[in-house]
């Protein structure tokens, strides 16, 4: 069937392939591996996570002894009627967690992001921030109001499920476990809703719980090598 | 398809790091100005200056200058053509690694 010369040139295109296969794979993986870097902030820390979670279980503990060992706490639990000098508390520890969490986020993004030799503030940075600021600031204000209303009960869920929602919009422009993150507070701020008066127990999962698991996740995925 | 017609849809103008890196970061983003595609690639201000007019040339990207107050702000963004050309330039690479 094949003449000799064929069977020659079969071979040398064939040697040819081999050669130029690597070249492929390797101008595939830089295209993908640009086209990450360039759109996706990637240096998000998990550690930062993990710790984030552990400051939400600390608060969680703070906030579950002014709420159920106030003194001035009149009616029953699920009524939530609390004192205005608990509820000052309960602002005060809400923002330190919220405040140390995210110092510590930026802190370990900025070493680990130095480690793999990667500019902190760019334009995924960038993007990534606004994103997961849209969400999260038009939940901060509502509830706000809401607490200024004096309407407690739904503070716990709307936190859930506003920062379910800023993760999950946040995750196209980061690592895309922050999105099974997200989707994960969601669900528990719907059920707590439901189960309204063990707000502060979801909150723990939510805010603790979730962050040191899908923390580690992250951790052990993207750090530990 | 047979080989040669794979081979005719892998594209000269992307057989290069540089320009190859160029329209890899311009089809994730809306646009990139100079300096983010001197970080991301790791080129010198000359080196991406030629690259980027070579792909201006074959129509596969565009740039707008202008101004961010006193500044001067070169903006490229990817064409319709371009887009279409890299898409069948990655799918040309993906068939023949597939292929050996």
């Amino acid at each position: 069937m094949f003449g000799q010369q064929n069977i020659y040139y079969l071979l040398c295109i064939s040697k040819y392939f081999k050669m130029e296969n690597e070249k492929y794979l390797n101008d595939i993986t830089e295209i993908k591996n640009l086209m990450n870097k360039s759109s996706r902030f990637i240096s998000l820390s998990g550690l930062s996570g993990i710790l984030a979670g552990v400051y939400a279980l600390v608060g969680a503990w703070m906030a579950y002894k002014t709420i159920y060992f106030d003194t001035s706490t009149m009616g029953a639990y699920r009524d939530l009627i609390i004192s205005e000098a608990a509820v000052i508390r309960l602002l005060i520890i809400a923002t330190s967690v919220l405040v140390l969490s995210i110092v510590t986020g930026i802190v370990l993004s900025i070493s680990k992001a130095r480690k793999s030799h990667e500019n902190v503030w760019n334009s995924a940075s960038k993007r990534l921030v606004i994103n997961f600021m849209i969400p999260l600031a038009t939940g901060g204000f509502f509830i706000i109001f809401l607490i200024e209303k004096n309407m407690l009960g739904l503070v716990a869920p709307l936190t859930l499920i506003f920062y379910g929602l800023a993760c999950v919009n946040a995750s196209k422009y980061t690592l895309g476990d922050v999105r099974y993150l997200g989707i994960t507070m969601i669900a528990l701020g719907l059920l707590s809703t439901w189960f309204l008066g063990y707000g502060l127990l979801f909150w723990a999962l939510g805010f603790g719980g979730c962050h040191i698991l899908y923390g580690s996740l992250m951790y052990f995925k993207y750090e530990r090598k | 398809m047979t080989m040669l017609n794979i081979i005719q849809n892998i594209n000269k103008a992307f057989d290069h790091r540089i320009r190859l890196g160029i329209m890899s970061v311009l089809m994730v983003n809306e646009s990139a100005d100079f300096n983010m595609l001197k970080e991301l690639l790791g080129v010198t201000d000359g080196n991406l200056a030629s690259h980027t007019k070579a792909l201006e040339l074959e129509n596969y990207i565009q740039i707008e200058k202008q101004f961010i107050g006193k500044k001067p702000n070169t903006k490229y963004s990817a064409t319709k053509e371009g887009r279409d050309a890299f898409t069948a330039h990655i799918e040309a690479l993906e068939k023949l690694i597939k292929k050996s």
